[in-house]
């Protein structure tokens, strides 16, 4: 319903801005008109990669002018009208986009933005060097609205606007969808992206191709408008700046952040230009930056997102009381519920290692896991627990030895395979998606499983109920306390339906009531069948928690056993407390 | 003269050229390296920064030529010394004016810890630089004449009477004098205080602050060492190469190829690395038209990024 609201006031902005431009009878004006709507398609076509994943691109223009020079060079010598080239050149800067992606997307950070640069910048050479200086569209006398010559620009602006329609449909789909949920969840954390099932190459492959698609487009419209096409005007380290000035200006990681961006950064150039541009040549450019700087010391997530703060903040006054979230309705007390009796193994680790140059960090670890179960994994810190758990659940490759999930060895699958085939993970340090709700973040882990939205919806609302938390569900995770953190994360993996939990100190800087919360939390998902394996330093609230015990020290298993011969057993108190002490207690 | 030596003389040119290139280019990046190295920042307007020391070097060459040192092969280097204490200023209140206020603390609320209102800062700064540049000193062509430039010292003949390098003498002293600067820069780095409070500033803020190190100001520093010393490289290419406000433009690229290939937080590691790129540069002449001596530069950084990100010359230090 909201969306349907948005959508057709959507229309209604683009109605009156198309009524705007009617209006208008400057030529120049004209052109600005539409240049606002392609840099805002040029800033959709940004948002959709770097916005949602994160991974920042300074190589947008490499799709740009690929797009840009397929139309007119497909015009030229192919007799190709725009009208065909304009999709083409989306499929164009999509298989670009693959390229580029498939070796780039090994790199994260700012090795990713730098490597992007270099795209564009190196297709600006080679164009140059193939003789394509200064490229300009045949006129077309005969057709000339078969080739997008019109003689009134102002159908330019119409052509553009119904392009940015399309983008802002397309983007709000994605965003929407599994598969902007999977792109805001690359960006939060890739490591826990992936253990929620994400198989977060495939998605960012999508995004880029997608981007790549939209800023081909873009380009090779712009192409159309400007006549001319030369390698700076298109490839130029400019162009890729733009897309994300814009965007950046306006707010990263919305769909109307880089409309808002290009509808207030680009005016404001040209007319500047225009005006003063040939008394003060660059009077444009220094007033630009002055205006990107004062943004972005007063707003530095972009206009869209402070003023929805501030609009936000506002609103919350007026409100007698915060509403503060109410603290959950403790979990069924199944404290004290027998336990099934333990089933067959579901997993058998054989002989597993994996050193770091010369540290062994696990060393010949073996164990055995059954179903119904929950396993302690203790030892103190750098026993390797940590390490154990990321070669159980893929993030490390195995030096030696055997992973065997229901009877597959799975030891080296990437996390998403293993989270499909029922592997689910937590993490030591908590990963929560700060701007979405409970209910939305734990949506993310249970796409792994359903197969279309309502699905998801329904796992992800059973997963909060069977953890505790279904009365804070519609809150954002950034209000959440310690505690309920680390339940909407427990209910995330729950959300992917998993035979199997790995639990990464789920206890850690909890207080005492907290860590019985959890604690009870964890028992009922046992309860319901769920196998579970919990690393944790703490032995009080383990003691009481599992059955099983494994203990790790240098990366050996120390000992395994049940809780009682664990605490008596010397070897143990030893690793933890040290000769001195257990020699005194012993006595 | 034989095939084999007129090959031998091109490539022996070549390589000269692409030492000396290779020894301002790697000062440059051990310019950017004491920023993006330290403090992770991506300064998009370093090589606007370097554009400003050009002018501000030129402006020095002129006054001091007004003042009878018009044709003294002393005049350019003198300016670029006048040169450094401005520019340090200028890299000292960039940071502490505008820099520092999406940096370190305060950026961990933000989205992608503050990366991107890095980035915009940074371009805003640089469209500033840049149009700035172009309102002040117009778009022609600048270029700071010593009578070294104009002439050279010849190596050789080594072969016979055949097989000659010509080493030109501006350049020459040029890469004399990176070389100086960097050895100077890597002792104050390497043994100093000052140094050390930037090495640990760089490697763990979080820590250096609990060991009692004022790391903004730690950072403030770097900040300002890095934009004097890209503007000594550029005052040294500005001898050589004539430049316009939109020359940074050009540069930021080799800079950056640079650093990463010296591996990111390496200052020396950032010298080597601007030394192959102008080598890469330089040699790829040989066999490449001259319009794509640059698309090689982006493909080799692009190469040694996926291939090889810790650098040619880092290790990999970063943790999962």
């Amino acid at each position: 319903m909201k969306s349907m609201r948005t959508f057709l006031i959507m229309l209604a902005v683009a109605a009156a801005y198309l009524g705007a431009a009617l209006l208008v009878d400057n030529s120049y004006h004209q052109l600005i008109f539409t240049l606002v709507l392609v840099w805002a398609c040029f800033g959709l076509s940004w948002n959709m990669l770097s916005g949602y994943t994160g991974l920042v691109s300074f190589g947008h223009a490499a799709f740009f002018g690929l797009g840009a020079y397929a139309a007119v060079l497909g015009q030229i010598h192919l007799g190709l009208s725009p009208w065909l080239m304009i999709p083409l050149s989306a499929v164009i800067g999509a298989a670009a986009g693959l390229l580029v992606g498939l070796p780039t997307f090994r790199l994260r950070g700012h090795y990713f933005a730098l490597a992007m640069l270099a795209y564009p910048l190196a297709l600006l050479y080679v164009f140059e060097w193939l003789g394509y200086q200064e490229v300009t569209f045949p006129m077309m006398r005969e057709h000339p609205a078969w080739y997008m010559q019109f003689s009134d620009p102002r159908l330019y602006t119409a052509v553009a606007m119904a392009m940015l329609l399309l983008f802002v449909q397309v983007t709000r789909r994605v965003q929407r969808t599994r598969f902007g949920m999977a792109l805001i969840a690359i960006k939060q954390n890739e490591a826990a992206a992936e253990a929620a099932g994400i198989d977060t190459l495939r998605w960012k492959l999508r995004a880029i191709a997608l981007s790549g698609a939209i800023a081909g487009a873009t380009g090779a419209f712009y192409a159309v408008v400007l006549l001319v096409v030369t390698p700076v005007s298109v490839f130029g380290m400019l162009v890729s700046a733009q897309a994300l000035t814009v965007a950046m200006f306006g707010g990263v990681g919305t769909v109307w952040g880089p409309i808002i961006g290009a509808a207030i950064l680009i005016p404001l150039g040209e007319i500047l230009h225009a005006e003063l541009g040939a008394t003060y040549p660059g009077i444009q450019g220094v007033i630009l930056g002055v205006a990107i700087i004062a943004v972005i010391l007063v707003a530095p997530e972009g206009v869209f997102w402070k003023t929805r703060d501030l609009l936000r903040r506002r609103g919350r006054a007026q409100q007698v009381a915060p509403a503060l979230p109410a603290p959950a309705a403790a979990p069924a007390p199944a404290a004290a519920a027998p336990r099934a009796p333990h089933g067959e193994v579901i997993l058998d680790v054989q002989g597993l290692s994996r050193s770091f140059g010369g540290l062994k960090a696990v060393q010949d670890v073996s164990f055995q896991v059954r179903q119904g179960m929950i396993l302690g994994i203790i030892g103190p810190n750098g026993a390797g627990k940590t390490t154990l758990f990321n070669l159980l659940n893929g993030f490390l490759r195995p030096d030696a030895g055997r992973v065997v999930f229901k009877g597959v060895d799975m030891a080296g699958r990437k996390p998403h395979v293993l989270c499909a085939a029922g592997v689910g993970r937590t993490f030591q340090v908590m990963r929560p998606f700060m701007r979405l709700t409970v209910a939305q973040n734990v949506k993310v882990g249970a796409y792994v499983k359903a197969r279309s939205e309502a699905e998801a919806d329904a796992l992800a609302a059973q997963a909060i109920e069977r953890v505790g938390l279904a009365d804070c569900a519609g809150h954002l995770a950034s209000v959440l306390t310690t505690r309920q953190l680390r339940l909407m994360e427990l209910a995330r993996a729950v959300a992917g339906q998993p035979e199997l939990l790995l639990l990464d100190e789920t206890l850690a800087g909890l207080g005492q009531g907290e860590v019985d919360d959890v604690v009870a939390a964890i028992r009922a998902l046992s309860a319901q069948g769920i196998t579970i394996v919990i690393i944790e330093h703490t032995m009080q609230a383990m003691v009481r928690l599992v059955d099983q015990f494994v203990v790790l020290d240098h990366g050996e298993v120390l000992a395994t056993g049940e809780p009682q011969s664990i605490t008596q057993d010397m070897r143990v108190v030893e690793a933890y407390l040290g000769k001195k002490w257990s020699a005194k207690h012993a006595a | 003269m034989t095939e084999l030596q007129i090959h031998l003389e091109a490539f022996l040119q070549a390589l000269a050229a692409g030492l000396l290139v290779g020894g301002i280019y790697g000062l440059m990046c051990v310019g950017l390296a004491m920023i993006f190295g330290i403090m992770r920042v991506i300064n998009f307007a370093q090589g606007d920064f370097m554009m400003l020391g050009m002018y501000i070097t030129y402006f020095f060459f002129v006054l001091l030529a007004g003042h009878g040192m018009a044709g003294s092969a002393l005049g350019p280097y003198v300016a670029m010394v006048l040169t450094l204490p401005v520019m340090y200023g200028v890299g000292y209140l960039a940071h502490r004016l505008l820099i520092a206020r999406v940096t370190g603390g305060k950026t961990a609320a933000l989205d992608g810890e503050g990366h991107y209102a890095q980035l915009i800062l940074t371009l805003g700064i640089a469209l500033v630089l840049q149009n700035g540049a172009m309102m002040l000193f117009g778009p022609e062509l600048e270029s700071i004449r010593t009578p070294l430039s104009s002439s050279a010292w010849e190596i050789g003949p080594l072969w016979g009477d055949f097989v000659s390098i010509f080493v030109n003498k501006g350049r020459g002293i040029a890469a004399l004098i990176s070389a100086a600067a960097i050895v100077a820069l890597a002792a104050l780095v390497g043994r100093s205080r000052l140094g050390k409070s930037l090495r640990a500033a760089a490697d763990n803020p979080v820590a250096a602050s609990y060991m009692g190190i004022d790391v903004d100001r730690a950072y403030r520093i770097a900040f300002a060492l890095g934009t004097c010393i890209t503007a000594l490289a550029g005052g040294l290419l500005a001898t050589n190469f004539p430049f316009h406000p939109f020359t940074g433009l050009e540069f930021v690229i080799v800079m950056y190829a640079g650093v990463v290939l010296g591996g990111i937080g390496s200052i020396l590691g950032a010298f080597w690395g601007g030394m192959v790129i102008g080598l890469v540069q330089q040699l790829s002449s040989l066999v490449l038209p001259t319009q794509l001596q640059n698309a090689a530069i982006f493909v080799f950084f692009l190469l040694i990024v996926i291939l090889r990100p810790q650098g040619l010359f880092g290790r990999v230090a970063e943790r999962t």
